[in-house]
């Protein structure tokens, strides 16, 4: 499933987009960020409610698909600012991370 | 590609925020040069964990990426204070980074052993009182 077209269902909503096209392959939950580099995959949308400029680097390094912010969680402006530069997806949900990992894997089956 | 290609970073260690951007720089340089995307994500986040690691514990330090055909070399070099077990400093787990480093989502005990993990080789020569040098290697399947 691309990430533009997750944006578009009931519960997820687009945060910033720059590249609305990729595909999602998997999915990974977590807060440390050097746990998600170290564990998640290329293509995977990463879950989290880490918000700090930090995300985009790791997302960005860690090639993930996009980055969902659980629990009603949003970024300040700078970081959204900076996401799109980067080309980094964010997708909003108010979703718990457990319940946005069940979602997800509703829809990507 | 027939002779080394070399980037050179100085790391400023009073910016966390920023801590990163020479790993996205050596990212896109890499992906320009055609270096296949595994190799590109795995010395990226191996120089983003170093990267971190100067910023938290060194106070900066300068970051250098040499290219052949073969290889990828990172060396990081500081003079902070000094790895005092580096053995310990291997596990998973075990972290000396104050607590708020920890509440931006670092501090995880993580940076060396995903900086093994995701290279080749991983070497480090430290002197408490004095500095830490890393040299890490990924050899690039293209070439070989």
């Amino acid at each position: 499933m691309k990430v533009k077209e997750l944006a578009q269902i009931s519960d997820f909503g687009a945060i910033t987009l720059p590249e609305g096209d990729r595909d999602i392959e998997g999915v990974y939950i977590g807060d440390l960020l050097s746990w998600v580099m170290g564990r998640a995959r290329a293509d995977d949308a990463w879950i989290t409610i880490m918000s700090n400029v930090n995300v985009i680097a790791v997302a960005s390094l860690s090639d993930v698909s996009c980055v969902i912010f659980a629990e009603g969680v949003m970024p300040e402006d700078s970081i959204v600012e900076t996401a799109t530069k980067k080309g980094i997806n964010l997708i909003s949900t108010s979703l718990s991370a457990y319940g946005t990992a069940v979602r997800l894997s509703e829809i990507l089956k | 590609m027939s002779e080394a290609l070399v980037f050179r970073f100085d790391v400023d260690g009073e910016d966390f925020t920023s801590a990163g951007q020479a790993s996205v720089i050596v990212k896109r340089n890499l992906r320009q040069l055609g270096i296949d995307s595994e190799i590109i994500r795995r010395v990226s986040i191996a120089m983003y964990e170093g990267e971190i690691n100067m910023v938290i514990h060194a106070g900066g330090g300068v970051a250098e990426v040499r290219v052949d055909e073969e290889c990828i070399e990172i060396v990081l070099e500081d003079h902070g204070p000094g790895i005092k077990d580096i053995d310990k400093a291997m596990q998973e787990g075990y972290s000396t980074a104050p607590d708020e480093i920890r509440s931006l989502g670092f501090g995880a005990g993580m940076g060396l052993p995903n900086m093994k993990r995701h290279t080749d080789s991983l070497e480090i020569f430290s002197t408490v009182g004095v500095g830490t040098k890393i040299v890490m290697k990924v050899y690039n399947k293209v070439a070989s």
